[in-house]
């Protein structure tokens, strides 16, 4: 087969959803006009630990408007089968109003549906719920870890690393505390259930449509194909809507109890009780190495806070062993129990917490040595994973600092802290490396071309506003020969070829190689249908001869002798032609794959106010091929404010007296706003994976956030001789 | 949101009979519709008064400032008079909230803001401000961004405006229409402490109503500004900051006029810090002596300790200059 | 729990009638007087373009015009805005011809997962007209009532600056 020429991947499109967003258009799952819908609104517990003794729902069932009140008190019929297809942890997930235990504050305890959302809202506020309280636990620094290691993680050595330690010319041994923060899309979560006898249809906020697919099957105990689940839109997600939630379940109970559909939009405040978290973390690292920078040892003793019912796991572990080349490691994770609910991935899971200890203490350690920053990293690149002994597929680390340093003006860096002064400011520039898995799964894609020359391509992928609908267009459009405007891609339905949960960043890769496959395919029967058709200019060529372009079909090199697709299915009595095609990743790879970047920030400090201020920040990424760079840049810089929000600013506060969240709300759950963002600028080196995947993409959403926050650290270290080793990084540490 | 009826006063004397029957006056509506919502507040009848004339802003005789209390934050802070005579006032203004809040919010309604103490907007929360008596969870909670100056026992949080705290450096008085008639009460009057009835907010009377806020005319020329410090770099409540007008003659300060915000259970006048400064020559060595008296009498809690450091710092006086 | 007394035992909401403008349109509707004009908008006139992100005003996503000016429609009730002129980002464009900021969010992708857009441009709309674009650090300043948690903030900066000098 001829390789296709490359129009459209590569090219910096703007978005092909752009107009539906921009006027307002665009459906996100509350937005979905459902007729004879009404309106749910949940109440919480307002304790962390205790049992429910009585509901009280006179008050709110009185108001106009109401059509019930849903509570454990009703028995609600739930079957809470067993969900492989979930991204539930060991343990066992909350069952809604099934029993009168409370877990954790802002628990679902009951849930008002009313004609109007002001009934609603009234009426749940009008419920009273009275509990006999326990004590609460819900401080990692304080609780007692369980007993033997989180899933999917066992303690980790390779060497001996006390050895190394007690041998080690110097040592650094370093504690670190970092807060729990929260994903807080702009859109709060929401779904809108509809029972049409024994099926349900959903419009929901979710990374993974058929994983709430199953979720829902087994809880209500019907038949997957019973249930269909739309997500056209997702209003920002950041990991915390890769799993159906209680809310999800309680709309669809809803909407069989009072057999109307139900439309159920979390609050702000509750999106801080139910749809996950980054959890805190309590990290004590130690490094040994030679005097002139070379690693001896590195050990990582930690733990982290998970809900009582399930155990919570992130991959943590990676780059304490991949990232340098140290020969002695040990790693001990650990969980704590807490009454809490459960944390979810949040962009960059386990590696942007790792991320900051280690690379925090790299540059501790440079400074110990007097040794370069960058220089100190480059001294321990491995040259093949440490891990594994695999060869990497791809790792352009050295690169990627190449080209940052210079573009960010690192030489002229004085290193000594304190040494750089702007009026009242003091300036400090900070380095650190990101690094990122490349997770792969399997997908499934259809594409059909019609007759008018154009194509529609789906497969039940999402759009977090990450650009799928864009990039798969541009992957589509180039494997099929076609114009972007002549290629419509459909994501966000069940009821299209399956995809995996859009998270860890494996969309682009595994749905990406998916449809390259079907649109390959699709283009092959066309350009045999073709070859085949004595009446076809194309009769008799070698298919592997043809290209198509711009919708038309033609020998490679003689763009004279060939036809267009329309030509071709008219003359062929066909109104279209369609293909089913996939991806599906080898089962062990032979390479060690990951993206790396390399991450530069200045930053401004009034030490006297205590502020923190980023003056620009540079990333420079290896990425694999960028299929949209328009959007990849969109990401990387948005990866730099969500990294800026965690180095500075996001910190969620917990009462642990009673377990309430204080701060949810987000006038004090502070996320960046526009003031604080200056320049941002990101480079993404040119090159491709092929070993990674056969569209030559690694990874990338994740990669973009993982080393921010500690190069804002190191920088903050740089301008004040301070080094504070807990996030976020607020007045209190640096006065 | 509880149920409430609506009435809309078309002039002053309808607007006092309905706060007189226990309407609730409605301005800008960004506090009273947000703590509506959490159920914070639950008024049974609300009056709106947006169409009342109290939308001017007037320069006085003698070059001092009367704001209507309907004049929208927005409006003031743009105003050339208040923009030429009181930076201070501008600055406070454009530093508060979002260019939204700030086009609905009112200089009355401004500074009858209620506090943003998290357990004072959150109904299971304990709080002696919502539910007298029931006790305050911010005391021994979570606190950081709570007071350290004028608190109580009963209540340790803090008064949200920006342009209160200005007023309140400037020695503003708030005009008042009720009932019986108008009258005038100092800004630092105006404003309660906390003490043991922190349910109790303002010196109004039932039924009485802001016309406006003056400030007298300072001796020119008058050098003013508004330091705020917060975690972010915009649409955030202070954790600490200043307003501070000098008036300096010959090389020496002949007027100070110092206030903290974000620190106090009401804006924080300094006279202390005012002392230092008359009679001496600008100077960051006078900025810093200054400034070690601003946190004078200061009770921190448990995570707002920082905020003394905040205070005692020489910006609080260098803003000015 | 199901099944409350009969309706006319039930409490009901007090409710008013208000005649306002919206994107061009008369309008005259009963309203429940706790609504805002955010749920209005959403609720009950089909206009789901203003997201509700936080409703209480800290957020930016339901900003729309009211009377030309930019405010947060979550903490407008309806019931107040009798006579008045509402625009919202579905009444932006001209038919097919995109306003010029509309236009300029997508030539420099100024959004992402596209939730605070509507917010962010109806917002952007407003600081153009109140002038409040001189510099970046201006717009960056006078766009902070609008929340991006994308992170598109560098190019919203740049798509307003473009609608306000057509650069």
């Amino acid at each position: 087969m001829s390789p296709q020429p490359q129009a459209a991947v590569g090219a910096p499109l703007s978005r092909v959803d752009g107009r539906l967003k921009v006027t307002g258009q665009a459906k996100y799952a509350a937005d979905h006009d459902i007729d004879g819908v009404v309106h749910a609104v949940v109440v919480d517990s307002s304790i962390a630990r205790g049992r429910i003794t009585g509901i009280d729902t006179r008050d709110a069932e009185a108001q106009r408007g109401v059509l019930g009140v849903i509570s454990h008190l009703d028995k609600p019929r739930l079957t809470y089968r067993q969900n492989q297809v979930s991204n539930a942890f060991p343990g066992e997930r909350l069952h809604v109003f099934q029993d009168d235990t409370v877990r954790f504050f802002g628990q679902p305890v009951a849930v008002v549906v009313a004609t109007t959302l002001e009934a609603a809202e009234h009426a749940a506020s009008l419920v009273k719920v009275s509990y006999d309280a326990e004590e609460s636990a819900t401080d990692l620094t304080r609780g007692p870890a369980q007993d033997g290691p989180p899933p999917f993680a066992r303690p980790y050595a390779r060497g001996n690393a006390e050895e190394a330690l007690g041998s080690a010319d110097v040592r650094l041994d370093l504690a670190y505390r970092l807060s729990r923060n929260h994903h807080n899309p702009m859109e709060t979560h929401a779904t809108i259930a509809r029972w049409d006898g024994d099926k349900l249809t959903v419009w929901d906020k979710t990374q993974w449509v058929i994983g709430t697919q199953n979720e829902l099957a087994a809880v209500f105990g019907i038949p997957l194909e019973n249930v269909r689940v739309l997500s056209p839109f997702i209003g920002g997600a950041f990991g915390s809507a890769l799993r159906a939630w209680p809310h999800v379940t309680i709309a669809a109970l809803a909407a069989r109890e009072i057999g109307r559909p139900v439309k159920l939009a979390l609050t702000r405040r509750q999106m801080y009780f139910t749809v996950g978290y980054r959890p805190a973390y309590e990290y004590k690292l130690r490094l040994g190495s030679t005097r002139r920078g070379r690693l001896t040892a590195m050990t990582h003793d930690f733990k982290y806070e998970t809900s009582r019912y399930e155990q919570f796991w992130e991959a943590n572990l990676a780059l304490g062993q991949m990232l340098y080349a140290v020969p002695n490691v040990s790693q001990n994770p650990q969980i704590v129990p807490l009454d809490v609910s459960t944390p979810l991935w949040m962009r960059g899971p386990g590696y942007g917490s790792s991320a900051f200890v280690i690379e925090t203490a790299m540059d501790e350690l440079a400074y110990k040595l007097g040794i370069d920053p960058i220089e100190l990293r480059l001294r321990n690149e491995p040259g093949e994973d440490p891990s594994t002994q695999q060869p990497f597929s791809t790792r352009r680390l050295r690169e990627c600092f190449r080209v940052g340093a210079r573009a960010f003006g690192w030489r002229r860096r004085d290193p000594r802290p304190r040494s750089t002064r702007d009026g009242d400011w003091l300036i400090g520039t900070g380095v650190a490396t990101g690094c990122y898995d490349v997770f792969r799964g399997q997908a499934q894609a259809h594409a059909r071309l019609d007759a008018d020359g154009t194509a529609v391509v789906q497969s039940a992928t999402h759009d977090t506003g990450t650009g799928t609908y864009t990039s798969m267009t541009q992957v589509a459009a180039d494997a099929l020969g076609l114009t972007v405007r002549n290629v419509t891609f459909r994501l966000g339905d069940s009821a299209m070829p399956p995809a995996p949960a859009q998270g860890a960043s494996q969309t682009m890769l595994s749905v990406g190689s998916a449809v390259q496959d079907t649109c390959d395919m699709l283009r092959e029967q066309a350009i045999k249908l073709a070859v085949e058709d004595e009446r076809s200019p194309l009769h008799g060529v070698d298919p592997d001869d043809v290209v198509v372009r711009g919708g038309r079909l033609h020998v490679k090199g003689d763009p004279a002798r060939g036809e267009t697709y329309r030509q071709l299915l008219a003359r062929n009595n066909r109104t279209y032609l369609e293909a089913r095609g996939s991806y599906t990743p080898e089962e062990e790879s032979r390479f060690s794959m990951y993206g790396y970047a390399a991450m530069f920030a200045e930053v401004a400090v009034d030490a006297r106010l205590g502020l923190v201020r980023v003056r620009r920040m540079l990333g420079v990424y290896d990425a694999g091929r960028i299929i949209s760079p328009k959007l990849a840049e969109s990401q990387a810089v948005g990866g730099m404010v969500g990294g800026i929000g965690a180095a500075l600013l996001e910190h969620t506060v917990t009462d642990h007296r009673d377990g309430r969240i204080v701060n949810a709300n987000l006038a004090d759950y502070l996320v960046p706003v526009n003031a604080d963002i200056p320049d941002l600028k990101a480079v993404y080196l040119d090159g491709e994976d092929y070993k990674a995947a056969p569209i030559g993409v690694k990874s990338l959403g994740e990669l973009v956030q993982i080393g921010v926050a500690p190069a804002i650290a190191n920088a903050v270290f740089h301008a004040t001789g301070r080094r504070v080793r807990e996030l976020p990084i607020t007045a209190e540490a640096l006065l | 949101m509880h149920p409430f009826s609506y009435t809309r006063a078309a002039n002053t004397r309808q607007a006092l009979d309905a706060g007189r029957a226990g309407g609730r006056y409605i301005a800008g509506g960004t506090t009273l519709v947000d703590l509506m919502r959490e159920t914070v507040e639950r008024p049974r009848t609300i009056v709106d008064i947006s169409a009342l004339p109290l939308r001017e802003i007037m320069v006085t005789r003698r070059g001092g400032l009367r704001i209507g209390a309907l004049v929208r934050m927005s409006e003031a802070a743009a105003h050339r008079g208040v923009r030429a005579l009181y930076p201070v006032i501008s600055q406070a203004l454009e530093l508060s909230a979002s260019a939204q809040l700030r086009n609905m919010a009112t200089i009355g309604g401004n500074i009858m803001q209620r506090t943003r103490c998290t357990y004072f907007r959150d109904v299971t929360a304990a709080c002696n401000k919502r539910e007298p008596g029931s006790g305050c969870a911010a005391l021994h909670g979570v606190n950081r961004t709570h007071a350290i100056l004028g608190t109580s026992d009963d209540c340790v949080a803090t008064h949200p405006s920006d342009a209160a705290v200005a007023f309140t450096a400037l020695e503003a008085t708030v005009h008042l229409l009720g009932p019986d008639g108008e009258r005038t009460v100092p800004f630092a009057d105006f404003l309660l402490r906390p003490g043991s009835t922190p349910n109790r907010e303002q010196a109004l009377r039932k039924g009485e109503l802001i016309t406006s806020v003056e400030i007298p005319a300072l001796p020119r020329p008058l050098q003013s500004g508004y330091l705020k410090v917060r975690d972010r770099q915009s649409y955030e409540f202070a954790l600490t900051s200043a307003a501070v007008a000098l008036h300096i003659r010959g090389g020496v300060i002949h007027e100070a006029k110092v206030a903290a915000g974000g620190v106090g259970t009401v804006p924080w006048k300094l006279p202390a810090v005012e002392r230092e400064l008359i009679g001496q020559r600008p100077s960051n060595v006078l900025w810093t002596k200054a400034a070690e008296r601003a946190a004078d009498g200061a009770r921190p809690l448990r995570h707002n300790r920082f905020k003394v450091e905040l205070l005692n710092g020489p910006s609080s006086a260098n803003c000015a200059s | 729990m199901f099944g409350a007394g009969p309706a006319d035992a039930a409490q009901a909401s007090p409710s008013s009638r208000v005649t306002l403008t919206i994107n061009g349109e008369r309008r005259t509707i009963t309203v429940d007087n706790r609504t805002s004009l955010l749920d209005l908008l959403r609720e009950h006139l089909g206009l789901t373009g203003s997201k509700k992100g936080c409703n209480a005003g800290a957020c930016g996503a339901c900003t729309v015009l009211v009377d030309g000016r930019r405010v947060n429609s979550c903490l407008t009730l309806a019931v107040r805005l009798d006579g008045a002129e509402v625009t919202t980002i579905e009444g932006l464009a001209k038919g097919e011809r995109l306003h010029p900021l509309q236009q300029a969010f997508i030539d420099h992708d100024a959004f992402q997962c596209g939730y605070c857009t509507s917010g962010q441009i109806m917002s952007g709309v407003g600081c153009i007209d109140e002038g409040h674009t001189g510099s970046p650090e201006e717009i960056r300043e006078f766009m902070s009532g609008n929340i991006c948690r994308c992170g598109a903030y560098v190019n919203i900066v740049r798509a307003v600056e473009q609608a306000a000098h057509g650069k």
